[in-house]
């Protein structure tokens, strides 16, 4: 016997689905309390180190919001396909051949000046992004293939062709044989907005982008018919929603964001084409579209948190002598303990044995 | 130019050995009507568990058995979101593959220049120095003997036992199961777990045997390969030997280029394994009927009593 019996609920309970996020994510700090404690540091020091010093300076406060910015970009767009049961799991891979497209015009055009150059980047960078998860889409529409390994199994492709690109033919000449393309012009990388921190232009293209599709999904018909299509499959068919037109538009939004998100970080903190782009915001920003419960308002508290992950992670190495990779397993826990927490919304937990009443 | 393609054989069923071990523990879960996307998560923990407690014990065997109960761990941590409390599998299985990445890259980080004790291919005289016969039938690592014994075992059960008919009732209609009296939970716990067992042998195989090191992320996508090859073998076990044997025959077609002396860029080369993985999936999926009429009609679908 169960210690516990889970009861459905009537109806899904809204209270609990905005209460789970952060239940989650104190369960979260927690479990990080019990780990530190086991591996032998103080946990409460080494808890302020990883969640309260990394943003106690104004550096540290820009460093949160500009890697903030890449996860809300993405999961904003990812969210657009999961609200209709699209799934997109690829967006590291858009963002690495975002970077591509928007690398090569930066290559080829930074000696013209920066309202040609970062324009055509962004352009290049989201339609470089939309295209690759546009293979996805076609095949899931046209083949029935499952998106979610095919999208996959392009992140890798994407990886290999950005590692190709900076060993090959865009190897800067003169950085003595390391693989990494030539720094960018001035004009090819996005100016800094507050002074004294590296948070640059990119930060306001995320928040336009966060609204527009906050526009998009609230206020337009086929962001209402992406959310019948997720809710109610059959009813939207009914009523004439095409279920193609549901995961193109669902896998395109995802891309072009992933896309533009690569543009932000060649044009911004990195300034040049190196074999790896991005410490896994692809991966990262599906756990912050569901820690944000897919709604661009949750998911840019939810980037915060995730940011402050990464920036804790970079701090335990530092501060505590811990691989940086503590991140990820931050990441995961929160996720799995959302997901747990989740529960409560169609149910009630009942401790203890089972009454008469309840047995079906 | 026999004993080259006794060579390819053998190199082919040495790559493809991890994606047999893997898939087939993949397609007792997904029998069971439950869809765990963590296989790359798990694989990753068998592997780093399996070579930790090698380095420290010098016993391989040792570790494979580590490495079996700590994939059916974290399978376990799957089973109790997704199977008791019902979450979404998409994302708890894609949570627990970001949570296998992080964990095994956090506890193995120590380990990532150490060298260990390699399970060693058998090498039983009379037989093994046989001419032909000897590298073609036994002259292999012993989990490349286990893979086949355990794709025989799986088909066996679930097509031809009792128990594996249960199983099979339980992915189809859990329903109808659990109004007969089955314990639909209980059973897709028990599947989960084989699933994760195997899955943490697979990694195992990969950091003892196949490679034998360990490094961060090293099963380069063979988890979710795995998962593509359970469509691949349509739900049907002696399948997925031939596929996992194909996608071995392609990881090894990339080195046979090189070796040719072929100039291609190694990362374009490198790509092959994962476009094969897509023209597979795609080409196989085509015929949307079949594959809704081979998949288990409750597959991804989460089963309570009241509901």
């Amino acid at each position: 016997m169960a210690p516990f019996r889970l009861e459905a609920r009537n109806a899904p309970s809204s209270l609990a689905k905005w209460l789970a996020p952060p239940l989650a994510a104190i369960a979260m700090v927690a479990c990080g309390f019990v780990l530190f404690a086991v591996l032998g540091k103080d946990p409460v020091a080494a808890l302020h180190a990883f969640f309260v010093a990394p943003v106690a300076t104004r550096y540290g406060i820009g460093e949160l919001l500009l890697k903030a910015s890449p996860l809300a970009l993405i999961a904003t767009g990812l969210a657009i396909g999961y609200r209709a049961n699209v799934w997109n799991i690829g967006a590291e891979g858009q963002l690495a051949v975002g970077a591509i497209a928007a690398g090569g015009v930066a290559l080829a055009l930074d000696a013209s000046g920066p309202l040609v150059v970062l324009p055509l980047m962004f352009v290049a960078g989201a339609l470089a992004g939309a295209l690759w998860a546009a293979i996805p889409a076609w095949l899931r529409t046209r083949c029935n293939a499952n998106e979610i390994l095919t999208s996959l199994m392009l992140v890798y492709i994407a990886t290999l062709l950005l590692s190709y690109m900076v060993h090959g033919p865009w190897r800067d000449p003169e950085g003595f044989n390391f693989p990494q393309s030539r720094m960018f012009a001035a004009s090819a990388l996005l100016p800094v907005i507050v002074e004294g921190t590296r948070l640059n232009a990119g930060t306001l293209v995320t928040l336009a982008v966060v609204a527009a599709a906050w526009l998009f999904v609230a206020r337009t018909l086929v962001g209402f018919e992406m959310r019948v299509a997720g809710l109610a499959p059959g009813a939207a068919q009914y009523a004439g929603v095409s279920p193609a037109k549901v995961v193109w538009i669902g896998m395109l939004c995802g891309g072009a964001c992933a896309g533009v998100a690569g543009v932000n970080e060649i044009a911004g903190p990195i300034g040049q084409l190196l074999p790896s782009v991005s410490p896994g915001y692809g991966f990262a920003a599906i756990i912050v579209a569901f820690v944000g419960r897919l709604h661009p308002a949750g998911i840019v508290v939810a980037s915060l948190l995730m940011s402050l992950l990464y920036l804790g992670g970079e701090a335990a190495q530092v501060a505590l002598a811990l691989p940086s990779s503590i991140t990820g397993l931050f990441q995961g826990t929160l996720l799995l303990f959302l997901l747990a927490a989740d529960v409560l919304i169609h149910y009630r937990v009942r401790i203890g044995a089972r009454t008469a009443m309840a047995t079906p | 130019m026999i004993d080259t393609l006794v060579g390819i054989v053998a190199l082919t069923l040495a790559a493809g050995t991890p994606l047999v071990i893997a898939a087939l523990g993949e397609l007792v879960v997904e029998r069971s009507g439950v869809l765990n996307l963590g296989v790359e998560g798990m694989m990753l923990i068998g592997a780093v568990a399996g070579f930790i407690v090698t380095v420290h014990t010098h016993m391989p065997w040792l570790g494979v058995a580590a490495a079996i109960v700590a994939g059916a761990a974290m399978a376990l941590v799957f089973a109790i979101v997704a199977v008791s409390l019902q979450a979404n599998q998409v994302a708890s299985g894609l949570a627990l593959s970001l949570l296998g990445i992080g964990l095994s890259a956090f506890v193995g980080q120590p380990y990532v220049a150490a060298v260990v004790d390699p399970i060693k291919a058998i090498n039983w005289p009379p037989l093994s120095s046989l001419p032909v016969l000897g590298p073609l039938l036994f002259a292999y690592n012993p989990l490349v003997y286990v893979s086949v014994a355990l794709a025989a075992g799986v088909h066996l059960f679930l097509l031809h036992s009792r128990a594996g008919l249960v199983l099979r009732a339980v992915g189809e209609s859990p329903r109808s199961a659990h109004a007969i009296g089955y314990r639909v939970l209980a059973i897709r716990y028990a599947a989960v777990l084989f699933g994760g067992a195997c899955a943490g042998l697979a990694g195992a195989y990969l950091s003892l045997a196949f490679t034998p090191l360990w490094s961060e992320g090293m099963t380069s996508g063979r988890g979710w390969i795995a998962l593509a090859l359970v469509v691949f073998a349509t739900w049907r076990p002696y399948r997925v030997l031939l596929g996992a044997w194909l996608f071995g025959a392609v990881t090894l077609a990339q080195f046979q280029v090189q070796a040719a002396g072929i100039e291609i860029a190694p990362q374009l080369l490198a790509m092959l394994p994962y476009a094969a993985t897509i023209v597979v999936l795609a080409w196989m999926s085509r015929d949307a009927a079949a594959i809704r009429r081979h998949s288990p009609a409750s597959l991804g679908k989460p089963f309570h009593p009241q509901r």
